[in-house]
């Protein structure tokens, strides 16, 4: 961590309306294509989940790094939310499939 | 030491600023660190629901099913009421009605970035001929309500979808489905009723005496942080609970 | 900080255990936010539940002493164990490390107070309440009996009715919002607090450990937080997250339970490593050998603690693949855990060692941890652990790493800061009575425990009959637990005695070479007068001794960093002043922290009244102490902090 970060004193430039429109106009589309994805036959394709997860996650990334400023805040806040966010989807898999609701293989 | 705890209806600001080691403000140190903890909390509960998915042994079920997938064939049928061992029930997630709730909350989010950039950019005067639309962006007290409308009104869908559960036959006693998927959504739903609150506040204090100056920023900042940490939950389950089977 | 006429000293007579100048009274107890006061009331409160849990192990020890033994019933017994065990981990250990956090890691960094002074004041409360709602049951014959670890389903309903599980369910819920809120705390006031010059390589050790063990808390909590709801759900909702016949499976809460479980066993031994690594370089006269070292294995073993939990359910049967992974995961931690064994015996090497009663202890802490690491590696080992698991020689391990680390680290802990706490030093006297009736009954205790495990002696029985070799063996241990006994009361006695009767300890009390030791003893409330500017990792000897720091590397921050921080050159104080001569700005003593925590575990307790078939009365209390509650946050978060 680099201390006394005399940089962040200034005020860090957050985006504008101008961003902020087009992030939620994604949020939008992929959320609308995931819905239309469940009601055509891909559903019962073995890529369905694998691809709602993929859209799902870039969602998730669109919001934390851009309204929620990663991208442009210090890089403490990575780190403090990388590390939680990690070890809790580590746990997560190791529990799926300590349970056998994940298997290597399908 | 001192400007971490500062309140927040609290009027004259000390802007004397304290001298921290890495120029960031406590809080917002503090609110991540919340954040990074909440995702253990909802990785134990999802991990909860997936674990049990597919293991309840009586009805209804999540997704499309009929009386014979169940595993205790006979006990089903007397618990859904004009259940037959051939007829395919609908599945009792409602795709259609969670995603509306669902592109509410997306909304909410944007309101929410939108509020925070009209607490920043107070004090900055509108541009010359600047628009209603100009004037609409430059108002916090409509975003912050705007955003607060949007998160009570995804606690009424959820309300809605819970009653018509409740009156499909499926409570958070009928089975391992119902317990898990109360229980995760349910925490869900609490902390946006949490954040609604937190956000009206934030509005009261706005109409009290305006909330502008650096403290009030990162009043602002540290909800919206919340706010939209409770939105990509939410994305999560919207993808891991309601599309994928 | 305006520089006008230079503030006056207060003038008063050495050796007070208050800084003079300072609010006595219960109220000024009551409305406290100094951080060094919280420290102190934890550091009483955890010595108390440490002399109740204390009373528990010992009837324990009395009731196997010989076999077929009618001393308590089977039902008192399994309150007993479970309450020994859940009072020592959640209101002892955690607690009395608490006690250091709050009270060193402020002054270790230099700074004034912690990050949120008013939240700390609410985390103690909360302990506090939520202690005593755990503890009083047992004297009304209802304490928790499921052991410490609660294990679903045998805690659902269907296996134990009765009020006693829901004390424990709802008490550690309580607990948890006590340490979870403290965390949050530290982790900001370590980032964000330190003096100008203290970077994260040049903290005490302490202070490392603790920062680690903060990030433990926040990210193990919550598994065992949403395991305790399930819990709740199941007992007082009628969910079925552990209802094995409605398909549930027997191992979600071994799961849940153990990914919280395995890093609370860092929590509690972390800041005793800390300890030990603050009282070892300071008797023995040199820094700490291999301080980066030792701060990445501190960090590794946080890591890795997270992805072992399954090596506590060897024995369920999870197939030999996840058998394997978690073994080899747990053999990883003894490497970080090892290293830091050699550092301590490599800064002692060639030191000039003073046997102080913390020193003592500081190594025993080195050598007994090793016994309990060892046994540790030992039932690693899929096979091995089948042998061991659910017998006495776990119960000798735990017990080497958890007293004989733990215990002794924080004991050390205690002798050390004493001085620094009250003025006074403890008597090293009776600090060695303490010390040896300690060592020896310790081991006496624990070690015969390791064979009686090995004969097959199973754990939590509450009797057993003759002829299985095992008289002997219970025999031992009983006795040791005698001579803890003996020790406690030497400790308890110094303990009360030197606040008043002590031998006077300057600012330095042991040649330390860490900011907290620069400052009068007991610290005046606002800790230092002007902040120093840390050039190297000890300080204080960089002024005093400066050639036992030569090597160390020094470097000054920049001027720009000193000037924004009023920083002044490393010095010593030794004199005290208002806070207000000094134009230092206190945060306000109030009372709403105690009324906000009063409130809320009122509000957590009121289920129980659910099981006492008071329904109405139940949601009343919970509805109107959740009222109160909302009602002191809001005016605790609108009422200005200075
Ligand atoms: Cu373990």
């Amino acid at each position: 961590m680099s201390d006394h970060n005399a940089a962040a004193h200034d005020h860090v430039e957050h985006p504008t309306w101008k961003q902020y429109k087009w992030v939620g106009f994604w949020l939008l589309v992929i959320t609308a294509i995931e819905v239309w994805v469940y009601y055509t036959p891909f559903k019962e394709s073995k890529l369905f989940a694998p691809t709602l997860l993929l859209m799902s996650a870039v969602k998730f990334g669109v919001v934390v790094f851009y309204y929620m400023h990663l991208k442009y805040d210090h890089p403490l806040f990575k780190r403090l939310f990388a590390m939680g966010l990690g070890i809790a989807i580590c746990t997560m898999f190791a529990l799926l499939f300590l349970f056998g609701a994940l298997k290597i293989g399908g | 030491m001192a400007t971490a705890d500062t309140p927040a209806g609290h009027e004259g600001h000390h802007e004397h600023v304290h001298y921290t080691s890495t120029g960031l403000e406590n809080r917002k140190i503090a609110i991540w660190a919340l954040i990074g903890s909440e995702c253990m909390l909802f990785a134990s509960l999802i991990s909860t629901y997936l674990i049990y998915k597919g293991r309840s042994k009586v009805g209804p079920f999540p997704h499309e099913w009929s009386c014979k997938t169940s595993n205790v064939v006979g006990k089903t049928a007397e618990l859904v009421a004009g259940c037959a061992p051939a007829d395919v029930l609908k599945p009792i997630l409602d795709i259609p009605v969670t995603s509306q709730s669902t592109f509410v909350l997306l909304m909410s989010s944007l309101a929410m970035v939108l509020a925070l950039a009209a607490v920043e950019n107070k004090g900055h005067p509108l541009p010359a001929g600047a628009g209603w639309w100009d004037r609409c962006l430059a108002s916090s007290k409509f975003w912050l309500m705007a955003t607060a409308v949007m998160g009570a009104t995804f606690i009424g869908y959820q309300s809605y979808e819970f009653t018509s559960f409740v009156h499909e036959g499926l409570t958070i006693k009928t089975n391992l489905f119902g317990s898990s998927f109360f229980t995760l959504t349910g925490f869900h739903g609490a902390h946006v009723s949490v954040g609604v609150l937190w956000l009206l506040t934030l509005f009261a204090i706005d109409v009290k005496r305006g909330l502008k100056g650096k403290n009030d920023v990162l009043l602002v900042d540290i909800c919206a942080l919340y706010w939209h940490f409770v939105d990509v939950v939410w994305i999560a389950i919207f993808t891991l609970i309601y599309l994928i089977q | 900080m305006a520089t006008t006429a230079a503030p006056a000293p207060i003038n008063t007579p050495a050796g007070t255990s208050y800084a003079p100048g300072e609010a006595t009274g219960i109220w000024s107890w009551l409305t406290t936010v100094d951080h060094k006061r919280i420290g102190t009331l934890y550091l009483w409160t955890a010595l108390t539940f440490f002399i109740v849990a204390g009373i528990e192990a010992f009837i324990i020890r009395l009731q196997l002493m010989k076999p077929n033994n009618q001393l308590v019933s089977a039902e008192m017994y399994n309150q007993l164990f479970t309450m020994h065990g859940t009072t020592m981990v959640f209101l002892v250990i955690m607690p009395l490390s608490a006690a250091f956090f709050n009270y060193l890691i402020p002054l270790q960094i230099g700074a004034r107070d912690v990050a949120f002074p008013r939240l700390n004041a609410f985390s103690y409360w909360v302990y506090l309440f939520g202690g005593i709602f755990m503890t009083v049951p047992i004297f009304f014959n209802v304490a928790p009996n499921g052991g410490w670890f609660g294990y679903a389903p045998l805690t659902t309903m269907q296996f134990s009715g009765g009020l006693n599980i829901d004390f424990w369910v709802i008490g550690l819920q309580i607990l948890g919002v006590s340490s979870l809120a403290a965390a949050f705390n530290f982790i900001t006031t370590i980032i964000n607090m330190r003096a100008p010059g203290m970077s994260l390589m040049r903290m005490p050790i302490f202070t490392w450990m603790s920062f680690v063990v903060q990030f433990l808390l926040i990210l193990a909590f919550p598994a065992i937080t949403i395991a305790l709801f399930f819990l709740q759900f199941d007992r007082f909702f009628g969910t079925q997250f552990y209802e094995i016949a409605a398909g549930a499976d027997p191992l979600l809460w071994q799961h849940l339970f153990w990914v919280f479980g395995h890093p609370e066993v860092y929590i509690l031994i972390l800041p005793a490593f800390g300890l030990a690594s603050e009282i070892l370089p300071t008797f023995s006269k040199k820094p700490l050998f291999g301080y980066n070292v030792m701060v990445y294995s501190g960090i590794m073993i946080g890591f890795l603690g997270f992805g072992v939990w399954a090596h506590h359910m060897f024995a369920v049967g999870m197939g030999a693949t996840a058998d394997t992974i978690f073994a080899m995961a747990t053999l990883l931690i003894g490497i970080p855990t090892g290293v830091k064994i050699f550092n301590w015996v490599a800064t002692m090497w060639g030191g000039n060692i003073r046997f102080t009663v913390a020193m003592k202890f500081a190594i025993s802490l080195v050598a007994l941890f090793t016994i309990g690491g060892i046994s540790g590696v030992m039932h690693s080992s899929p096979p091995t652990d089948l042998q061991q698991t659910d017998t006495y020689f776990i119960v000798a391990h735990f017990h080497y790493v958890l007293f004989g680390g733990s215990i002794m680290g924080i004991m050390g802990g205690i002798y050390f800061y004493y001085p620094k706490i009250f003025g006074r030093y403890m008597s090293e006297k009776l600090g060695n009575w303490h010390f040896w009736s300690f060592f020896v009954g310790m081991n006496m205790t624990f070690f015969p425990m390791h064979y009686a495990g090995m004969l097959g002696m199973p754990r939590r029985i509450y009797t057993y009959d003759i002829g299985q070799g095992w008289e002997q063996f219970n025999l031992w241990s009983t006795v040791g637990a005698l001579l803890q006994g003996v020790g406690l009361i030497c400790f308890v006695y110094n303990f009360v005695k030197s606040r008043k009767r002590g031998e006077v300890a300057p600012n330095d009390a042991w040649g330390a070479g860490t900011l907290e030791w620069s400052i009068p003893s007991p610290p005046p409330d606002y800790n230092f007068a002007k902040i120093p500017y840390v050039t190297s990792r000890y300080p204080l000897w960089d002024i005093k001794q400066p050639e036992m720091t030569a090597e160390l590397t020094h470097t000054a921050p920049d001027a720009g960093v000193i000037a924004d921080a009023h920083a002044v050159p490393m010095h010593e104080e030794t004199q005290y002043y208002t806070a207000k001569s000094l134009g230092i700005p206190m945060p306000f003593p109030t009372i709403k922290p105690f009324f906000a925590a009063l409130f809320m575990v009122l509000m957590m307790a009121g289920l129980v009244f659910i099981h006492l078939d008071l329904f109405w009365v139940a949601i009343f209390v919970m509805i109107g102490s959740g009222a109160a509650f909302v009602g002191s946050l809001y005016g605790w978060l609108t009422s200005p902090l200075e």
